[in-house]
């Protein structure tokens, strides 16, 4: 049974102010997160839009207790906190192990994997604002193709981003779930799935970014929608093995139609004066994609 | 430290009375002829860490091998992560020690400079973590012999680090490294030659996991992590002091900074105290931060850490044979550095001839950059003339080192007071 807006609890784990940017995602898919885990977590961050998020010595916005860590090792971090805390007889205490774009699927993957391939007890959640944000906006093996970044000035990114979730399922993890912020209930549902469950569960939050993306900070919320509308962005969880299409994109797929992808680029100044052989290599990854998920969300229905 | 030298070294001896000397006394333990890298396990086992990390790497493997023999026998209550990578190995040891867990590690050369980053923040975390580093040449070229360009690099990340001479010691260092790390809130790494000590056995007496017991109680960490009492730990500091949002002013960068180089320095005390708790407990010391070897009325005194002073003895026991009235000063712990120690024993010496097994490139030996500059404060200095010996594996023989002697001799004798390194039987 999905929760509710209104049944999201009401306690609060974010202190009011913190450091990030007008408009962040991740302030508000960090608040739903804390709310699933009713604040009983120890966290790992690794350098990051998260560390600046968090606050500076000595002050902190979050009620949670956390560990900084350096930049590739918050997998192997969050290993050693499982370990720690099970050798000193508090393996209760769940850990988060909680990274961006870069942390995870750049300098952070070895760590991961191999945190994976022990199935680690822990819950990682990458938040992917499709950048090096926390540095100014450099490429990542995230950005999506013709994305404009600091270090695709010009042409802008000439590949597609890695499909991060489709690594972790190649591990043989027991959750794995794509989520965004715009979508709070989806995100604390699948957060809260994940707590019940023993080994590495690994949560992709896609994660709107005005400083980085170029649009509106009032449109985060709006920007996340539109991104999973085009298929830009597909919520979905994929529990021992079996994959499932969840909230709007479960209802996207009944209906049997996306709205093209160039709606939702037009509104970001990163894809400004895109041409159009771009647009359409675009829209044919996302269709190609989606349809993947839809048989995938279909066949497993049947079995 | 004097006395402790005499109380150690008693009369002047031959290598061979010395080696009778040392023989491990069981006592309530059993002696046990195993190589070094088994004498650094079974410490750690008698040390009853909770979190081992580690990955292995030549000539460190057999450490990793056995401790997890030793876990997965139930012999030791653990948790070994086999994790990819040394970066891991010690990003595990360092969050395992943040949640109050006694953690153990080892490796070697490369593995070491991937820790790079992992050594500082360990450090800068003040977390009583113990690592041995097996000495191996670094790359490139690739060697996997010995020598100690692997830890002198990481030496001004914060780190106490302590030489160890044979397997006995490496067995004793780890268990004193215990005590000294969760009394000073400071990382130890213990450093001993590769192959030269880690595959060579030796007779080591193991002793009684109570008595070990008695030594080193179990760990208390100051701060823990704990959902109870939030924290967030090691976030991001500026240089200067901030008021929290109870109006207390907090240290910047720069005072937490001066409270380590604090620790570091003040850790010597709790590394002379460590020892002597020791010999309480066990019957032996080593010398706390320097030792020696018929130095006490030595004219030239040769100066090393590591194996290395057992070919330096032998030396000694050549040149004293020629009339030269020579000794050994052997440097136990490197960082800190023991300024005022070294001073003492050099202060009768004229002659200080250093052998260094690294170098600090486009300089010297690092031992003998750093002993010239502690004698700056000595009124009564030595000449100091340094070496370089057995990089990457190159054997060292006593009569190389004693023709090394005898060469500084004689610029010494031509009114030299220091000279650019000799290299010890390089081939060039």
């Amino acid at each position: 049974m999905a929760t509710r807006i209104l049944d999201l609890p009401a306690e609060e784990y974010m202190l009011p102010g913190n450091r990030a940017c007008a408009g962040c995602g991740l302030g508000i898919g960090l608040r739903h997160i804390l709310k699933a885990f009713d604040g009983k977590c120890i966290m790992a961050v690794p350098a990051s839009c998260l560390t600046v998020l968090g606050g500076m010595y000595p002050s902190s916005s979050v009620l949670v207790p956390w560990m900084n860590v350096v930049f590739p090792s918050t997998a192997a971090a969050a290993s050693g906190l499982v370990a720690g805390l099970k050798a000193t007889g508090r393996e209760d205490i769940p850990v988060l192990a909680m990274a961006g774009d870069g942390g995870t699927a750049d300098i952070g993957i070895q760590a991961l994997s191999g945190a994976a391939e022990r199935n680690t007890n822990f819950i990682y959640i990458c938040y992917d604002n499709e950048a090096y944000m926390n540095t100014g906006t450099q490429r990542s093996g995230m950005t999506p193709l013709g994305v404009r970044t600091t270090t695709t000035p010009v042409q802008g990114k000439q590949q597609p981003p890695k499909d991060m979730p489709r690594i972790l399922e190649a591990h043989g993890v027991p959750y794995i779930a794509m989520t965004c912020p715009s979508f709070p209930t989806d995100l604390y549902d699948k957060v809260k799935k994940a707590i019940g469950i023993r080994g590495t569960r690994y949560l992709h939050m896609a994660t709107p970014c005005p400083a980085g993306w170029q649009y509106n900070p009032k449109d985060t919320v709006e920007m996340g929608r539109l991104a999973v509308e085009t298929g830009s962005v597909v919520l979905f969880e994929i529990e021992h093995g079996a994959f499932r299409l969840t909230s709007r994109s479960k209802k996207l797929a009944e209906q049997g139609e996306l709205m093209p992808v160039r709606e939702y680029m037009e509104r970001q100044g990163r894809y400004k004066n895109l041409d159009e052989a771009t647009i359409a290599a675009v829209q044919q990854w996302i269709d190609r994609r989606w349809e993947d998920y839809v048989r995938r969300d279909a066949e497993s229905a049947q079995s | 430290m004097i006395t402790e030298k005499k109380q150690r070294q008693g009369a002047k001896t031959s290598p061979k009375s010395r080696a009778k000397d040392e023989k491990p006394q069981s006592g309530n333990g059993r002696v046990a002829i195993i190589t070094g890298n088994e004498a650094a396990a079974h410490a750690a086992r008698l040390c009853r860490v909770q979190v081992v990390a580690a990955y292995p790497i030549t000539p460190q493997s057999a450490v990793v091998e056995n401790l997890s023999k030793f876990v997965e026998s139930g012999e030791l209550k653990a948790e070994f992560v086999t994790v990819e990578s040394e970066h891991s190995a010690l990003a595990v040891c360092i969050a395992a020690s943040t949640v109050g867990a006694r953690v153990f590690t080892a490796t070697s050369a490369n593995g070491l400079a991937y820790m790079c980053e992992q050594i500082h923040w360990a450090a800068g975390a003040r977390l009583p973590i113990v690592m041995c580093c097996v000495n191996r040449a670094m790359a490139a070229p690739w060697n996997v012999l010995n020598d100690q360009q692997d830890s002198m690099s990481q030496r001004d990340a914060g780190w106490i680090q302590i030489h160890c001479r044979n397997n006995q010691e490496i067995f004793d260092t780890v268990v004193q490294a215990f005590k000294i790390a969760e009394r000073v809130h400071v990382p130890v790494m213990v450093c001993y030659d590769g192959f030269l000590l880690s595959h060579t056995v030796m007779p080591v007496c193991l002793p009684r996991q109570e008595d070990v017991d008695r030594f080193l109680p179990p760990y208390t960490p100051h701060t823990l992590l704990d959902p109870a009492d939030p924290r967030n730990l090691n976030q991001v500091t500026l240089a200067d002091p901030r008021v929290n949002s109870e109006g207390v002013l907090c240290h910047g960068y720069m005072e937490l900074r001066y409270l380590h180089q604090e620790a570091l320095v003040g850790a010597r005390e709790a590394i002379v105290a460590v020892d002597r708790e020791f010999d309480q407990c066990f019957g032996r010391r080593w010398g706390g931060m320097v030792w020696g070897y018929r130095d006490e009325d030595a004219d030239v005194c040769l100066v090393a850490a590591g194996s290395l002073t057992m070919e330096a003895s032998t030396a000694v026991d050549m040149l004293r044979a020629e009339g030269i009235a020579a000794g050994v000063v052997g440097v136990r712990a490197y960082r800190p550095f023991p300024v005022e120690e070294l001073i003492a024993a050099l202060k009768k010496a004229r002659l200080a001839v250093v052998f260094d097994k690294s170098l600090s490139y486009g300089y010297e030996g690092p031992i003998c950059a750093d002993l010239k500059a502690a004698l700056f404060q000595s009124e009564a200095a030595p000449a100091v003339f340094g070496c370089i010996a057995g990089l990457g594996g190159r054997d060292v023989k006593a009569r190389q080192l004693a023709d090394a002697v005898r060469n500084a001799l004689k610029q010494y004798d031509n009114g030299q007071r220091t000279a650019p390194p000799a290299w010890i039987d390089c081939r060039i």
